[in-house]
């Protein structure tokens, strides 16, 4: 299983954490941070031109293995176990750049900054509960949509004055 | 109202970029707002606080937990905007403590009937992420409906729930197992995929309840185009072939068809995995996965490199050719940029070494180590002694040119594994005699070095080399110099338990010369004045340089320094005497002879297991604790008590008033407890009470009085304890010294840190196969209703019972035999009862495989 996705720039300041190794939840929030910059701290010494792959035992538990790339100012960082193949997770981070991209058209680190709920709506749809979803990009971003009408949808009964609103108890 | 002037998600981003207060005082501002914004009734400025809140805690690291409630009452909004925004927050921050976990159920029951399939997602996600026993338990059964939905994006996802819920709520395999079977046989592939990455975790934790539905994953397998699925059967395969090696040979053929069509390295990656880990007895497999492997490695890109590097090494252990084939790549990859590349290079490297190239290999590797950082040089320091001291130095046949190794890696700037080449060189030096001499040379070129004493890593090695001075210094070719080595001024530098060994190696010097200058006065009959001065010299020497330490503040040097001078004290005298020493009655002279004595017993490696060989002796009787002994041994309490008892933790008893107790006395003790006795322990106990172990089973044997002794074998052990002798195995090699090994069963010191252990929680799993087993008998029983012409229950009853006994798979055979179990009349159930109960829970491959 896929036991966490981060995003996170080039000073080490984290864009997205996503966790989902059940030990791992169940940390205090300081714990959570301090997993992100101890793997900061791992990625920022590596070289260029290496390998993509890193052991990361003793933050993660036995068994566990990172990917990350590094496209432009971002890390991208996967986290998985021996039931994940390596290359695929590297496919995955493919995937996910590849329909950020279609999403935001030429998608920069503002652009993951500013759009919080909807970065967690693409990787939603794509690692669900530690297991990989959706391969596609096209399908996601076909979700993602679908998704982002709803809400709007659901956004615009707000233009109703707030005085009817309240009349009827507020719910 | 207040909706209007709220800032959003996007304005405290933005007002986060372009603030200059300072992060934590920015934070804290928006977090009172946010405590202010959260309590209002009106759930969009809820939800719009909640929002902020999340994306604080996920960025900055807030604690959100207080907002439990609040995500609660958003997340039963109407609207899905707030839905999203509740259960993010929710999955976030929720966890096993959350005290409002409880009121969760209904709304996700209501979520995940609902008909809109994004409200149906998110509350799967949510379900997902926090799942816990009772919540997996009470919606297990809407789960269930959605595992059989027409719509594959809500199946999708209820695939991948069907994951948390089963680890959480074992019982729930019953109810929705066979939907998930079911779903093996989609023709969508992106629920295949789901699917099948479900079993893969499955078998990854018990990989024998997945066994019977391998058909249908070799069905999958040979007809699966899609490199997602196909790499998670290959894991499944994987795992299954491991119990059932049978299952390798059926699906050795696929899985090498798959390597040479497809295009895809992931996938050529995964079956050269898989074939080398678990199908390694198939040559024509192996072979054609060491060739993938070949064109790994010379692949530019350093991924590739890497894989195939890590597929070698896997397959070391059993095809030791497949390395070989490919040395020179290994070695290139030894001076690789890529620190992964390098470390597997390593290991590789390591995996070849033999009796004949052990000298070179290691040659090259110093030369590597000398030129690398220094954490590859001391990952190949440490690689390469403990691939040289595995099984008592199995793989060493020239001790001198290993012992002169060791000194070597001392040297090495950044040798930073000080403990173990410590460790070896004593373990050397006690096994191997013929070493002796090396070691001895070797260790005085360390002590004799001021250099090394600066560097703290070294120390260890310095204790070691001064240890092996002091005990074989008959080998030393010139004591005076080693005795100055010792006692040099920079030896300050040393911690003082250190400083404690020089100094007691010192005295071990001295006894040896002053021995053999006494017996050489004896034996000749007058003394050279050479031979007086020099030895004048060496005490002045000793005298000089350990007068200093006869004051110093750790106790253990300061005695030693004492006991030195002492004895120093006491032969000057009689050197200085020159007298004709023939009557052999000089106190000097003699305690010498002693001390020789006492240096001379050899010290020898013990066993693991020698305390188990010795044989208790006759009148000894251990017992699981000495409850009894307050009784028996009463009278002897007294005088320990009035004695000052050793400060320890345990009260000491003699070796001879244990073996005084006799039967009459133990048949005794059982009765009425004198209280004379156990006054007296309770008043120790009061004085002493602290050293005393707490008292906290109530054991029947004891007597009712609260007093735990340390269990018997703690005292026996420190009763019995003596060296054992060695026993000495000749090695029928040619001038290959003789090293002592003792028949323990070579136990490796160091530790690999790729050792890990699993740590399942056996009874969880445990239910869950059992669970899973059951679930799959019950499906197959339920076909064979269904086929089955007459549906008594004397039918039911011995259909279960042959599905038990033989093969759970439907089949014709079953089929005749589920006929002859009918014929079988009533009497033989009960035979097929105990039958049932003795047969082993083994679930066999069906015959359509085989």
């Amino acid at each position: 299983m896929i036991k966490a996705v981060m995003m996170m720039n080039t000073q080490g300041k984290p864009r997205l954490a996503k966790f989902y190794d059940f030990l791992v939840r169940c940390l205090p929030v300081e714990k959570q941070q301090e997993l992100i910059r101890g793997v900061f701290s791992v990625l920022s010494s590596r070289p260029e031109n290496v390998s993509n792959f890193l052991e990361i035992d003793s933050l993660f538990g036995p068994d566990s293995r990172l990917v990350y790339k590094h496209y432009a100012t971002l890390y991208f960082v996967l986290v998985f176990d021996g039931s994940e193949n390596e290359l695929a997770m590297l496919d995955l981070i493919q995937v996910l750049v590849e329909t950020l991209d279609k999403c935001f058209s030429n998608v920069c680190e503002l652009d993951i900054v500013f759009n919080y709920s909807k970065m967690h709506t693409v990787l939603d749809e794509i690692v669900f509960g530690g297991q990989v979803l959706e391969t596609r990009s096209d399908e996601v971003m076909k979700a993602v949509e679908e998704i982002s009408k709803s809400e709007a949808a659901s956004n615009s009964i707000s233009l109703v004055p707030k005085s009817v609103s309240g009349w009827r108890g507020g719910r | 109202m207040d909706n209007l002037f709220q800032r959003s998600l996007e304005d405290l981003i933005k007002g986060f970029r372009l603030q200059l207060l300072g992060d934590s005082s920015f934070i804290s501002r928006a977090l009172e707002e946010i405590r202010r914004e959260i309590k209002a009734t009106d759930l969009s400025t809820k939800s719009t606080a909640l929002h902020k809140l999340s994306y604080l805690a996920a960025i900055h690291g807030v604690d959100m937990s207080w907002a439990a409630f609040h995500a609660l009452e958003v997340v039963s909004s109407s609207r899905f905007h707030h839905k999203r925004i509740g259960y993010q927050a929710i999955t976030q921050s929720f966890h096993d403590q959350t005290s409002v976990l409880l009121l969760i159920t209904n709304q996700l029951r209501k979520d995940l009937n609902s008909v809109n399939e994004y409200e149906v997602s998110l509350a799967l996600e949510c379900l997902s992420r926090i799942g816990t026993r009772d919540l997996a338990r009470d919606l297990s059964p809407e789960v269930f409906t959605l595992l059989g939905s027409s719509k594959s994006f809500v199946r999708k996802k209820a695939t991948g729930v069907v994951l948390r819920v089963f680890d959480k709520y074992p019982d729930a395999v019953k109810v929705c197992f066979k939907r998930l079977v079911e779903n093996l046989e989609t023709s969508d592939p992106q629920i295949l995929s789901a699917v099948v990455g479900v079993f893969c975790e499955l078998a990854s934790k018990d990989p024998t309840s997945c066994l019977p539905l391998a058909p249908e994953f070799f069905k999958i397998l040979v007809e699966s185009r899609n490199n997602w699925v196909l790499i998670k059967l290959l894991k499944i395969f994987s795992k299954l072939a491991s119990v059932e090696p049978r299952l390798g040979r059926k699906v050795a053929e696929p899985i090498c068809e798959h390597m040479k069509r497809t295009v895809a390295k992931s996938l050529v990656f995964e079956c050269v995995r898989t074939v080398v880990s678990s199908l390694s007895d198939h040559e024509a497999a192996v072979k054609l996965a060491v060739a993938k492997i070949r064109e790994f490695l010379v692949e530019d890109d350093p991924n590739l490199k890497y894989l195939g590097l890590h597929a070698l090494s896997i397959a070391a252990p059993k095809h030791l050719w497949a390395v070989l084939e490919n040395k020179e790549a290994v070695v290139k990859a030894l001076s690789d940029d890529d620190p992964n590349v390098k470390l597997e290079a390593l290991h590789l490297l390591m995996a070849m070494v033999t009796e004949d190239n052990v000298s070179e290999i290691s040659r090259i590797l110093m030369n590597y180590a000398l030129k690398s950082d220094p954490l590859f040089c001391n990952e190949i320091i440490i690689s390469v002694l403990s691939v040289c001291s595995r099984n008592a130095y199995e793989i060493i046949v020239d001790f001198d040119w290993y012992v002169s190794l060791l000194g070597e890696m001392a040297r090495i700037p950044h040798c930073q594994r000080g403990e173990e080449i410590e460790h070896q060189l004593i373990d050397i030096g006690m096994r191997v005699r013929d070493a002796r001499p090396q070691l001895v040379r070797v260790s005085w070129a360390l002590l004799i070095d001021p250099a090394l004493l600066g560097n703290m890593f070294l120390h260890p090695i310095l204790s070691a080399a001064s240890w092996v001075s002091g005990e074989y210094v008959e080998f030393a070719k010139n004591p005076y110099e080693l005795v100055e080595a010792l006692v040099q001024p920079r030896t300050d530098l040393l911690p003082p338990y250190i400083r404690a060994i020089y100094i007691h190696s010192v005295f071990k010097v001295l006894v040896f010369c002053l021995g053999s200058y006494f017996s050489a006065q004896e034996s000749s009959s007058g003394s050279s004045s050479t031979v007086y001065e020099s030895i004048l010299n060496l005490v002045n020497v000793i005298e000089i340089g350990v007068w200093p330490l006869s004051g110093a503040y750790d106790v253990e040097v300061q005695e030693r320094a004492k006991n030195v001078l002492g004895f120093i004290g006491m032969a000057k005298q009689d050197i200085a005497k020159k007298v004709n020493l023939q009557d052999n009655e000089a106190e000097a002279c003699r305690v010498t002879a002693f001390m020789e004595d006492a240096f001379s017993e050899e010290l020898g490696p013990i066993s693991a297991n020698a305390r188990e060989k010795v044989c208790v002796p006759d009148g000894l009787e251990l017992e699981e604790n000495l409850g009894d002994l307050e009784e028996i041994c009463g009278k002897f309490l007294k005088p320990v008590e009035s004695d000052s008892v050793s400060c320890t933790d345990k009260i000491s008893f003699s070796v001879s008033k244990l073996r005084i107790r006799d039967q009459q006395e133990a048949s005794s003790s059982t009765s009425l407890p004198p209280k004379e006795s156990s006054s007296l322990l309770a008043e120790h106990r009061k004085r002493h009470g602290m050293y005393y172990l707490t008292s906290k089973k109530n054991d029947p044997d004891s007597n009712g009085t609260p007093n735990d002794y340390p269990p018997a074998n703690d005292l026996a052990s420190e009763i019995l304890l003596d060296p054992l002798d060695p026993k000495r195995k000749a090695k029928h090699r040619k001038s290959r010294p003789v090293v002592v090994k003792l028949d323990e069963g070579g136990e490796s010191r160091i530790t690999t840190s790729q050792a890990k252990t699993k740590q399942e929680s056996v009874t969880d799993d445990e239910s869950l196969s059992r669970d899973i087993q059951s679930a799959l008998l019950v499906n197959k029983k339920g076909k064979e209703r269904e086929k089955c012409e007459g549906n008594s229950n004397l039918v039911v009853v011995q259909e279960e019972e042959t599905s038990r006994i033989e093969k759970p798979q439907n089949s014709e055979k079953k089929k005749k035999k589920k006929k002859n179990g009918e014929r079988t009349s009533r009497k033989h159930r009960s035979r097929r009862r105990s039958e049932v109960a003795s047969s082993s829970e083994q679930v066999e491959i069906p015959d359509l495989l085989l």
